[in-house]
């Protein structure tokens, strides 16, 4: 009987052990070893014609970008701690700006763009000192953080339609959008960051984030031309709660939806037209509370 | 005349002085302010990256739209210091050395021995405070000692960046560094020799012009405008004629510096940069005096008068081979016959006197092994091509310069530098012996913790 019932303590604990390590993976994430990160380093990047390779940007990474991103890519580096918005961790393979669906791999393209643009109101700088193939190379180091590139390929691009000229009643078009899409929640019925959601957002590591604030002048995130305000709202700001709209927007609509959006911003020599016109309209601010004809679907969170 | 001489001489020491401790500039609170290591702006402190210029040029702002100091913590203050303690060992030989008493005439007899001193010592203080007022108004203050702890402030400026939203005007008024792409003020070199580009300090033997030392921060307006990736960069600065001196030394009398480069894209190779600089200007030959000294005038200002030219021109390149990078420096630099002769424009210049010129270069070469790593040497050539006073040597007052070492730092983070400082420099001038009328050569080792927080 004392035999029967150790075999069973051994059999119960050996399950425990079996479960404890196949789910070790799950609890530790998308947490990454040097032993992982150095299997990697055979990782490329394509851009036009160029192409980068992790091994070659190990200096410029550890220069440039090592203090805030980490040894590991995962945004865990010296400074973290003291930073607002805190780094990408790269070793998620979630990249906020892309011109592919939410939730897939960006082009290698995206974040070769991302690296020269930098990401305003944060301490990532443009890098466009640096050269076209110093930044592949980076964006190949950069990948080689996380196993997603291993096994998955970059989502389909976005196809943008071209962009219709700017009239009134697209920009009328692009207020009702703004009002039904429930945009104001996070970013304010006049665009200034103060919707009723704003305070309590928070990003996937659970820091709390900001939404755009387009009164403020800044410029957006992920670029600031028209196609790129459109290319942001309908792939969505992954790891962020600024969702993709694409599900809810027809292409042609979401050009008004931008048109709109250019109004929040002050004169910026993008919008000349658009503010143009919102002054022609006498274009006041939503009022959520009362409700709009014909709204299209809320947008899948 | 003898008061005329005091007058110059009195001058001539007091910037010679002034130019002897080169302030550096290494700013570990710009690094506090944006969480960025050393390494992001300098190749290797205080050396520059082409990022790092960037950053400068646009009014150390990282134009991420949290530069103002609202988006700081009040507790952020924008201070950082910067001294080497060191050993150091230098040697110059052909000094002139008493060998006895006066004789009758009061003249001591000499002879030329070589000197050599060594032993511990320290640089100079720097306090580097600056950054931004507001977003688009840039400061910068440095309030730079000697070794001794004697004080002046090296670096005093105000700058408006980015007028009408346009990286092409910026305007910056007060005491500030040159647009020299290859400023001294962040070389990496330290020692006696080589803390001070040979080029940049010229004088001719007999010359008395102080005037054109681009390597010194002078007190004027910039004008500076840059392509929003900082390849392409132009500047344009009014200042006074007075080497930086404070006071109105030299009175009435300007001069201008103008620079421009482009880069370019070279693949794997890097960032490349040519590019041109002038320095052109007059300055006064003379000073009015009164009863043999200063005039009382309501603000201790002296009157410089006999305004006579000065220019100094080149070509600047920065060439990158991978870890491997090449800086280059040319110059042509001419003064009136009147600076070149130390004679006042009031007087008549000697004998077929004429203005002397000379062409010079530099050659800095950096193997940057890592961010934390790096070597470097210099060599400076400088070739008189026509003496002021026919008869002259040919050749007296041509420097050779070389200087070769390492940097390791030890540590890299975005609080402090840290870096082990090992070099020696070699120094040979034609022709200057005081007895031989020889050449005179000297040399300088280094070792030193150099350090900023």
């Amino acid at each position: 009987m004392r035999r029967n019932l150790n075999w069973y303590v051994s059999l119960a604990g050996a399950a425990v052990l079996a479960m404890v390590l196949l789910a070790l993976p799950g609890v530790l994430g998308a947490q990454v070893t040097e032993y992982d990160e150095n299997q990697r380093m055979n990782t490329d990047a394509h851009v036009g014609k160029l192409t980068g390779h992790a091994t070659a940007a190990k200096t410029e990474y550890r220069r440039f970008c090592l203090g805030c991103h980490g040894e590991l890519g995962d945004g865990e580096g010296e400074v973290a701690q003291w930073v607002d918005p805190k780094p990408r961790n790269f070793a998620l393979g979630q990249y906020r700006c892309r011109s592919t669906p939410t939730g897939t791999l960006p082009l290698d393209e995206d974040l070769f763009n991302t690296i020269g643009r930098g990401m305003d109101r944060s301490v990532m700088p443009s890098w466009n000192t640096l050269t076209a193939q110093q930044k592949v190379n980076l964006v190949a180091y950069i990948k080689h953080f996380s196993a997603r590139w291993m096994t998955e390929k970059p989502g389909t691009p976005l196809q943008i339609p071209p962009e219709p000229e700017v009239t009134a009643d697209r920009v009328k078009q692009g207020q009702m959008l703004f009002q039904k899409l429930e945009c104001w929640k996070c970013h304010g019925v006049e665009g200034r960051a103060n919707g009723p959601s704003a305070e309590t957002l928070q990003d996937d590591q659970n820091h709390p984030i900001k939404p755009y604030n387009f009164a403020e002048g800044a410029r957006p995130k992920c670029g600031s031309s028209d196609r790129d305000i459109y290319r942001t709202f309908m792939t969505g700001v992954d790891g962020t709660p600024m969702a993709s709209f694409a599900d809810n927007i027809k292409p042609d609509e979401a050009w008004s939806l931008v048109f709109y959006l250019r109004t929040l911003q002050p004169y910026n020599g993008m919008n000349t037209k658009e503010k143009q016109i919102a002054k022609q309209l006498g274009l006041k601010p939503i009022n959520p509370s009362v409700p709009l004809p014909d709204a299209p679907a809320a947008p899948q969170q | 005349m003898i008061s005329l001489r005091r007058n110059v001489c009195g001058l001539l020491l007091c910037f010679l002085i002034a130019g002897c401790f080169p302030s550096a500039h290494a700013m570990p609170a710009f690094a506090r302010k944006y969480g960025m290591r050393c390494s992001g702006c300098h190749e290797a402190w205080p050396m520059l990256n082409a990022f790092g210029q960037k950053f400068r040029d646009n009014g150390y702002q990282m134009m991420n739209d949290r530069d103002s100091p609202v988006w700081q913590n009040p507790s952020y203050w924008p201070v950082a210091f910067r001294i080497t303690p060191n050993w150091h060992r230098e040697s110059t030989n052909r000094v002139a050395v008493d060998t006895g008493g006066p004789n009758g005439s009061g003249v001591y007899p000499q002879s030329e021995q070589q000197i050599t001193s060594h032993g511990f010592d320290n640089t100079g203080l720097d306090f580097h405070t600056g950054g931004t007022l507001e977003k688009n108004i840039s400061f910068y203050l440095l309030p730079s000692s000697d070794a001794t702890g004697a004080f002046h402030f090296e670096t005093v400026m105000v700058r408006l960046d980015n007028l009408f939203k346009s990286s092409w005007l910026n305007v910056k008024m007060g005491k500030f560094d040159l647009d020299n792409l290859f400023s001294e003020h962040r070389e990496l070199t330290l020692t006696n020799i080589s803390g001070t580009y040979q080029i940049y300090h010229f004088i001719p033997v007999g010359d008395n012009n102080v005037y054109g030392q681009m390597g010194d921060n002078q007190l004027g307006v910039e004008w500076m405008g840059h392509s929003p990736s900082d390849y392409t960069r132009v500047s344009a600065a009014l200042v006074s004629s007075n080497d930086g001196n404070v006071g109105l030394p030299s009175s009435n009398a300007y001069s201008g510096f103008f620079a421009a480069s482009q880069a370019f894209d070279a693949g794997k190779l890097g960032v490349e940069r040519i590019g041109f600089y002038a320095m052109v200007g007059e300055a006064p030959t003379y000073f009015l005096t009164a009863n043999g000294g200063p005039l009382a005038t309501p603000f201790g200002n002296q009157a410089g008068r006999g305004n006579k030219s000065y220019s100094r021109e080149g070509f600047v390149g920065e060439f990158y081979f991978g870890k491997l990078d090449f800086q280059v420096v040319t110059q042509h630099g001419s003064d009136s016959a009147y600076f070149a002769t130390s004679t006042a424009a009031n007087a008549p210049l000697p004998i077929g006197a004429r203005s002397a010129t000379w062409n010079g270069g530099l050659v800095e070469t950096h193997y940057v092994y890592s961010p934390q790593l790096i070597f470097f040497q210099r060599s400076e050539w400088v070739r008189m091509s026509q003496q002021a006073v026919p008869g002259t040597p040919s050749g007296l007052g041509n420097i050779n310069a070389y200087t070769f070492g390492y940097r390791w730092y030890p540590i890299m983070n975005t609080r402090a530098g840290f870096a082990w400082h090992n070099e020696y420099s070699w120094l040979k001038t034609s022709g200057i012996a005081p007895l031989s009328l020889t050449d005179v050569t000297s040399n300088s080792l280094m070792l030193g913790f150099d350090f900023a927080f």
